[in-house]
């Protein structure tokens, strides 16, 4: 019996129709596609996109040299060196962020104990040859000072959860 | 104006002739070319609606330039000819796959009078050359000399021998039901509204001989010659720019034959469907012939659309089942029974 009703509903190619119907009505569906330069898909504040190191609001820069992040980076993308200031203060003489080994895992971020390095919700970038991919510490620095106010605003929603 | 005329009398006979039928070739090959180049627009539109996207729509207003943008950075890329292909074959190819789709439209009538060759063999003229299509496709794949290319070939041989049988079996019936090979006299034939056409009484010979003309023109689901996710691109992974070109225009080219040919042929070509209602009829007299006919053949161009945005892949057995188990048994079945409802005079289709 049910192998009749199988070869029924093949021969008649009721499935088939059935499945036409589905894309049929689907052709008059409301369009989802984001017309990517003119508008944008909404970015969450957890983002994990280019990166910035920040500076506390006297202008003094974050990063202590602790070397947590290059330690915990699963893709080897850090490189630091770390060297006293001339007034003894322990900081980097050097921060390399290889933007094309980084996996954006946002775990730098995440190890951070001052908050220093940050990945911004930035992800319109490029680079026209192989040096530019590597984020140096003034580059970084740059970019923190440029979005500084977008970056203290996504850490503020983010805090509650963090 | 006069000299032109004077200088058109003044030519033999027989010259007047060979232009009289070029320009006509014209008439009918640039607006085909035009519609195949917006039919690849309209594809990409109507499969990227059903999902659920919007398609192409940067190049010109909505998009509608960019059939002619595909055309010109085709034309302007580089023919790559492999060094162990035989070049000679490899470029005669694409043409033997576009010339039979062009070709066919010759004996076409798009009204009782707008026929390039009303020959009385058309029918069997249309069979000749859409099985032609099939050598492009297999001499593609030969020459390439490349084995994804080869594979293909050998699908899309078997494939379309295979269903060249069914689709000639639904046109036996078309011919027993007509009582004629003339294409002019098929479409006669349907005299009559919507119910009087072949569609009803050939329903199965109908849907047969569609679905026989997607796999023939290798479109989805019957696109194993192509089978991009298995074997690249099939038959054309070796071909670029032009040569490529003219392998999709032939496709494109042979989706509208076909579509136009269920129109004629089942679908009562450039009759009114409301032909003869009491109604309706009188209302839909004024409207020309040509765009009932056009009207019908955008219906199953749509339709091959709409089958590729909808099913996925055949299996390669399923294909040969499908021809050789299912279709061809239906169609001789069903010419039996057209036979049969021709000789005992069938009311209202063979009275």
């Amino acid at each position: 019996m049910n192998a009749l009703r199988n070869y029924i509903k093949s021969l008649f190619l009721l499935e088939l129709f059935k499945g036409m119907s589905v894309t049929g009505r689907y052709l008059f569906r409301r369009k989802f596609t984001v017309q990517y330069p003119e508008e944008k898909a909404p970015v969450s504040p957890r983002f994990r996109g280019l990166h910035a190191q920040r500076r506390y609001p006297n202008g003094e820069e974050r990063c202590i040299a602790c070397k947590l992040c290059e330690a915990t980076c699963p893709a080897l993308a850090i490189t630091i060196e770390a060297a006293p200031r001339e007034d003894g203060q322990r900081r980097t003489t050097r921060y390399d962020i290889d933007l094309f080994k980084c996996i954006y895992c946002g775990f730098c971020e995440e190890s951070c104990p001052v908050d220093a390095i940050v990945e911004t919700r930035i992800y319109e970038y490029h680079f026209e040859n192989r040096e530019d991919a590597v984020m140096t510490k003034d580059k970084l620095l740059a970019v923190g000072d440029k979005y500084e106010a977008q970056i203290a605003a996504d850490r503020a929603a983010q805090a509650p959860y963090r | 104006m006069g000299f032109f005329v004077d200088l058109w009398n003044a030519l033999p006979q027989d010259l007047q002739t060979v232009i009289w039928i070029l320009v006509r070739i014209v008439i009918i090959v640039a607006p085909l070319m035009l519609l195949v180049a917006y039919y690849t627009y309209a594809e990409r539109k109507i499969i990227g609606y059903m999902q659920v996207r919007i398609g192409p729509n940067r190049v010109g207003p909505r998009g509608w330039l960019q059939p002619i943008a595909d055309a010109v950075k085709l034309m302007f890329k580089e023919i790559v000819i492999p060094t162990g292909a035989n070049k000679f074959l490899f470029l005669m190819a694409p043409m033997l796959s576009i010339a039979p789709a062009l070709a066919a439209w010759a004996v076409f009538p798009f009204g009782p009078e707008m026929v390039l060759a009303n020959v009385n063999a058309g029918l069997l003229y249309i069979l000749a050359l859409t099985s032609m299509g099939v050598y492009g496709v297999i001499i593609a794949g030969w020459a390439s000399n490349s084995k994804y290319a080869f594979l293909g070939a050998m699908r899309s041989a078997a494939q379309i021998v295979s269903y060249e049988i069914a689709m000639g079996f639904a046109l036996v019936g078309v011919l027993v039901a007509a009582g004629s090979l003339n294409l002019v006299e098929i479409v006669e034939a349907q005299e009559g509204g919507i119910f009087h056409w072949f569609w009803l009484p050939l329903l199965p010979l109908f849907v047969i001989y569609f679905i026989s003309g997607v796999a023939e023109t290798n479109r989805a689901p019957f696109d194993v010659a192509e089978g991009e996710s298995e074997i690249v691109a099939g038959f054309h992974v070796d071909y670029s720019g032009m040569t490529f070109a003219v392998f999709f225009l032939a496709e494109y080219a042979n989706m509208i034959l076909i579509s136009a040919l269920t129109a004629l042929m089942f679908m009562g070509g450039w009759l009114s469907p409301f032909h003869g209602w009491p109604l309706l009829g009188p209302l839909f007299d004024w409207v020309p012939g040509f765009i009932w006919l056009v009207l019908k053949t955008f219906v199953f161009m749509f339709l091959f659309l709409w089958f590729r945005a909808t099913f996925p892949r055949f299996r390669y057995d399923q294909i040969m089942r499908l021809g050789w188990k299912v279709f061809i048994p239906i169609t001789i079945v069903w010419i039996l029974v057209v036979g049969l409802a021709v000789v005992y005079r069938l009311p209202w289709w063979f009275d």
